[in-house]
């Protein structure tokens, strides 16, 4: 369970990293599905709870599939659309950062945010 | 585990809708879906194959109101319940708070409920966890079909195949009309509750 300022800390590095670098949705969520913290760019409204369970089960499958391969993980997950694109990527073992944008943003920046987010965020866990 | 959200004041709680294929899994949920639309805030979201089976899983969340001030939400998911889909059954069940078991009571699905138990609690075991200390309700399913002339098991013969060792509390249903979703629906809900109470 994570405390009030945790949770302080895991917003603010969302919102300063990838929000204000114009990202459009984000989602740091568990991996049975539930929601831990969700910011967006106030542009749109996505139904995230039914998004996030989605995302989840997504996610898992294609773990499975890696260990199926061989493969402990993959360590990309992404998928491109025609106006959004929807980034994957796991934080720890328990949790995972989703990360939407739009085509103005190049994914190169979005991994390098995404990195820099999921470092904060383990920083802020393992100093519970 | 239930997700516990000092800072929203929120409460996610997920329960699993298990059993054998065509037991009447999706059939629960479509029936609560109905029921409850006006406390359902989204539509209800299914993975299916071109047949209508389902693929990997139903998704239902549901708001129950405050306890201790906290918002709270239950997410209700079935599993595939198809022999083969195991793989999957198995990551629906990641972070599972309460279960029901919709067991089918036809006579010729008596092997299939107890194998498909059997699973569920080989499945909980990779996530370390005991079916016999979680939050647990039992249905036993189709009871009407008895009136089509179709042989069916009592329910002693249901208890003691399913629920000897388990004790849980368990329901007649007929999914299809309704018949005791609702209760099986509101028994789990208060065990999961009471469950997760000490950590509010
Ligand atoms: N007679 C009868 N049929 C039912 C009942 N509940 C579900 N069914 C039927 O059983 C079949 C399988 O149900 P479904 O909910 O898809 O099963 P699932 O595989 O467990 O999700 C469907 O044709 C349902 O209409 C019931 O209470 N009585
Ligand atoms: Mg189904």
């Amino acid at each position: 369970m994570f405390n009030q300022s945790q949770l302080d800390d895991i917003d603010n590095a969302i919102v300063t990293n990838l929000i204000e670098a114009g990202l459009n949705n984000v989602i740091f969520m568990d991996m049975a599905g539930n929601t831990i913290a969700k910011h967006d760019n106030g542009k749109n409204n996505l139904d995230s709870t039914a998004f996030a369970a989605l995302a989840a089960g997504n996610f898992a499958a294609v773990d499975a599939m890696a260990k199926l391969v061989g493969e402990s993980e993959f360590s990309l997950l992404f998928h491109k659309g025609k106006k959004l694109s929807i980034h994957f990527s796991k934080a720890d073992d328990e949790t995972l950062l989703i990360s939407m944008f739009n085509k103005e943003i190049s994914l190169g920046l979005v991994r390098l945010k995404v990195a820099d987010t999921i470092k904060e965020i383990n920083t802020i866990l393992a100093n519970g | 585990m239930a997700l516990i959200n000092v800072k929203t004041k929120e409460v996610q709680i997920k329960i699993v809708y298990y059993g054998p294929g065509r037991g009447g899994k999706t059939t629960n949920l479509e029936y609560i879906n109905k029921k409850y639309r006006e406390q359902i805030k989204t539509e209800m979201v299914s993975l299916k194959t071109q047949d209508d089976r389902t693929l990997f899983f139903d998704f239902l969340p549901f708001d129950v109101g405050q306890i201790k001030g906290f918002d709270v939400t239950i997410q209700l998911y079935t599993v595939p319940g198809q022999v083969k889909y195991n793989a999957t059954r198995k990551l629906v069940l990641r972070g599972v708070d309460g279960i029901v078991f919709v067991a089918d009571v036809q006579k010729e699905q008596r092997k299939n409920n107890i194998e498909s138990l059997n699973q569920l609690y080989e499945n909980l075991e990779t996530y370390n966890l005991d079916l016999f200390k979680m939050p647990f309700v039992m249905q036993y399913n189709k009871i009407d079909l008895k009136n089509s002339g179709i042989p069916i098991l009592p329910s002693n013969i249901m208890q003691k195949d399913l629920n000897t060792a388990l004790r849980a509390p368990a329901f007649e249903a007929t999914a299809l009309r309704g018949g005791n979703v609702i209760p099986t629906l509101k028994k789990i809900i208060s065990m999961t509750l009471t469950s997760i109470q000490g950590q509010l």
